[in-house]
């Protein structure tokens, strides 16, 4: 088990593993994404009250949780990081941050125009939940700003793993937040114990879209990760070797 | 703490910084006294934390460039419970005068007096919290050259829930409702704060100080 750990941390094995695991998630994304999008278009019957609009759920709901996901793993990465020093960890954690910014700007935006026919409004400050998720946009940012501000990779490595588990406070408020206070946006209704209050029919392919949405999120990861080593080791000699010769 | 007494200049600028940007709102909005009223609280909470944001270059900087922080990182004692030392006394200074002088400034703003141990209570509480969160950022970008701006834009996303409940219990007393709510989970917040963040502290200033 340690040896295989330590063999998966060295940069070479995690640039091979990463490459060839890739495929595997970027092609059932895209199937999944278009058999996802196809349901939620056509064959889930329109909301009650909200009638077509609820659609861009299927696009909303994935994205916004799956935001703290990846600040999740990016604090856990930077934890395994900082404590065991292992520099792919690092890495991971490194090329999940412009994920993240991307999936929480996604979940703002769609949640805005999703708003506005909804509640009347693109955006309301009173409400919890829509300012801890732009909180959570603003760690994603200041993470990546303290990374850029360092010349020294290692240094910034460190630095910013203790700034994304100082971070990872957030994380739970912006989770409980619908049902602490309550507020235009609705509260959870999938995963919460006991049974959900969503209906069956349009509850799965809210699950075909997340799962479409965390395989997206590994290949990309995985790609972003590979060009992650590769700056990293551009002089190592395993590269050399690694890399089709011109 | 004495040490930092002597630059009374650095005491003195936050406090300033505190009562000109309350002083800005009244100015730039013209509202009357019946909007100034309800606006009062959170504007002294905004100014209290952008004063506290202030004061941070002067944390832990100097100590890095003359050297103190290694003599102290190679020190043998735990590093944590002297940073500690040194938040808790930034915090006397930079926070407390803060607290004193909210008072002034929410009367000012047509605030009851009822209200006013409420704003310092919740004021007391919430630059504690302030200053450890500020601490962790100043201790982060010790090492950057050019950190000011830096500082801000990493501690104020972690800073706003503290924002958000000491406002919310001077809102709360402003209506006459009891604010033990918002105070407990501030001091909750206060104690955590002191719990972790020494640690954090220590961690980032071992990664500045060593190379």
């Amino acid at each position: 088990m340690w040896l295989w750990f330590h063999k998966l941390s060295s940069p070479p094995t995690a640039y091979a593993i990463a490459g060839k695991l890739r495929p595997w998630f970027l092609w059932p994304a895209i199937a999944l994404f278009l058999w996802g999008a196809y349901a939620a278009l056509f064959v889930v019957p329109p909301d009650y009250q909200q009638k077509d609009s609820a659609r861009i759920m299927y696009v909303h709901v994935p994205a916004s949780a799956l935001s703290l996901g990846v600040y999740m793993s990016m604090a856990i990465a930077a934890a395994v990081g900082l404590i065991w020093r292992i520099k792919v960890a690092h890495a991971l954690a490194a090329s999940l941050a412009p994920i993240g910014v991307a999936l929480t700007v996604l979940a703002l935006f769609t949640g805005a125009v999703w708003g506005r026919p909804m509640w009347g409004t693109w955006w309301a400050w009173g409400d919890p939940r829509i300012v801890f998720t732009l909180l959570n946009l603003f760690l994603f940012l200041g993470y990546m700003m303290l990374r850029a501000s360092f010349d020294d990779t290692q240094r910034a490595d460190r630095m910013s793993a203790v700034l994304a588990i100082v971070g990872s406070v957030n994380v739970p408020i912006v989770k409980y937040s619908v049902d602490w206070w309550t507020s235009l946006h609705q509260s959870a209704s999938i995963l919460k114990i006991g049974t959900p209050s969503i209906d069956p029919s349009m509850r799965w392919p809210l699950l075909i879209m997340a799962i479409a949405y965390v395989c997206y999120i590994a290949a990309v990861a995985c790609d972003r990760l590979r060009a992650e080593i590769l700056r990293r080791e551009r002089n190592a000699s395993w590269l050399a070797a690694a890399l089709p010769t011109k | 703490m004495q040490l930092a007494l002597r630059r009374w200049d650095q005491v003195l600028q936050p406090l300033l910084f505190f009562v000109m940007v309350s002083m800005l709102f009244p100015m730039a909005t013209s509202a009357t006294p019946a909007e100034l009223r309800l606006i009062g609280t959170g504007v002294v909470w905004v100014a209290a934390m952008l004063a506290s944001l202030l004061s941070l270059e002067s944390l832990f900087r100097p100590d890095v460039e003359d050297g103190t922080m290694e003599q102290w990182v190679l020190s043998g004692q735990p590093l944590a419970w002297l940073l500690m030392v040194k938040m808790v006394a930034h915090w006397v200074l930079t926070g407390v005068p803060l607290v004193v002088f909210s008072p002034l400034m929410a009367t000012g703003f047509g605030i009851p007096n009822e209200v006013l141990p409420v704003v310092m209570a919740s004021l007391a509480l919430g630059t504690g919290v302030l200053a450890a969160l500020g601490a962790i950022g100043a201790a982060l970008t010790v090492s950057v050259r050019r950190g000011q701006v830096l500082v801000a834009l990493l501690v104020l996303p972690l800073q706003v829930p503290v924002l958000v409940f000491g406002a919310y219990a001077a809102d709360l007393a402003m209506r006459g409702e009891p604010v033990s709510g918002p105070m407990y989970l501030l001091a909750s917040m206060l104690l955590a704060s002191l719990c972790l963040a020494p640690f954090a502290l220590a961690a980032a200033i071992r990664i500045g100080v060593e190379s």
